[in-house]
């Protein structure tokens, strides 16, 4: 069979999510935001609610987001989006809102705003991409940072006397009440990608529905910041991340009733 | 026993070159250019072994600027 045969729009199994702009993202080369984009855009497109979805973009590389999927956006403040996504969401019932934020903007300057959204159960879903450092900025350590971990400000690696202890936040919020579904996951191969698409997808029909506040941790990789090319880069996060920060479900709430 | 016939696209002008496709492909049907660069002076993917392509759309799965897109064909 040649290519031409092969290459025909029927036998299709994979294309370009239509609702990811034809523009060329402003993201380092492999860098895992990219992949976690199309995943929210198949998403929405799969859900039929393009029309209703309303996403808050961060402060911090995500930052364009508004420019990349095509929905309805609100750019916060930092660390702001949990706040403006309970506006939108209270004065918009019925509208599909999520946050799409790093870790310097969740769960360092937004930890408060983070924690009462949450504690309050607001119908929204969270994604929170966590690659230890503040990429937009320069490769500054975050609260994320793993000990020991090289970055601008830590050249000879977190200290815990000095800098503080890794900040891991997802078990904080899968404490409260108001979260349904919190969850960790990853993206650095096909099978981690599927799962976090599955895990994206149920945070969203949770907001939907109304069941209260979900919450997907994406462990991701920075290789710019953390100087290494991006395959070096998913094989050091599966080494050191995973450590401290484990993938899998931490608070499932409807499974737990069923 | 079906055959599996796979078929890969890669949009060259907009990929980065991060490797990633090459590194999850399980068939070996992947390279980036060694000397070829696109607009932006990446070396972006190719196809080099188109036969051996069996459609699982591992690549375009990893791709994070989702320039591949995945044709299959399975024949009984």
């Amino acid at each position: 069979m040649t290519q031409e045969e092969i290459i025909r729009p029927e036998n299709k199994v994979y294309s370009r999510p239509e609702l990811l702009c034809d523009v060329h993202t402003h993201y380092c080369p492999g860098c895992s935001h990219g992949v976690v984009h199309k995943l929210v855009a198949q998403i929405v497109d799969e859900m039929g609610v393009a029309d209703r979805t309303i996403g808050i973009a961060p402060v911090g590389c995500a930052v364009f987001a508004y420019n990349y999927i095509d929905i309805d956006w609100i750019e916060a403040a930092h660390g702001r989006a949990p706040a403006l996504a309970t506006a939108a969401n209270r004065l918009n019932p019925g509208r599909l809102v999520f946050t799409y934020q790093g870790d310097g903007d969740l769960s360092a300057i937004g930890t408060a705003e983070t924690i009462h959204a949450c504690n309050r159960g607001e119908n929204i879903a969270i994604i929170f991409i966590n690659n230890a450092i503040y990429g937009m900025t320069g490769g500054q350590m975050a609260p994320t940072t793993l000990l020991g971990m090289k970055t601008a400000t830590t050249p000879y690696g977190r200290q815990a006397e000095l800098n503080g202890y890794p900040l891991a936040i997802t078990p904080l919020l899968a404490q409260l009440d108001g979260t349904c579904y919190v969850t960790r996951q990853a993206v650095h191969t096909p099978a981690a990608v599927n799962k976090t698409k599955r895990a994206i997808r149920k945070a969203f029909e949770n907001a939907l529905a109304g069941r209260g506040t979900s919450v997907v941790e994406i462990v991701s990789t920075c290789n710019s910041g953390w100087k290494m090319t991006p395959d070096q880069a998913n094989k050091w996060m599966v080494e050191h991340m995973f450590e401290k920060y484990p993938l899998g479900d931490l608070k499932d709430v409807e499974s737990k009733t069923k | 026993m079906a055959k599996v016939y796979g078929a890969v696209t890669i949009d060259a002008r907009r990929c980065k070159g991060c490797d990633l496709c090459v590194v999850a492909c399980p068939a070996d049907v992947l390279e980036l250019q060694p000397q070829e660069v696109n607009d932006r002076g990446y070396h972006y993917a190719s196809v080099v072994n188109p036969d051996k392509c069996i459609g699982c759309a591992a690549c375009a799965t990893v791709c994070p600027d989702a320039c591949i897109e995945v044709y299959r064909v399975v024949e009984k």
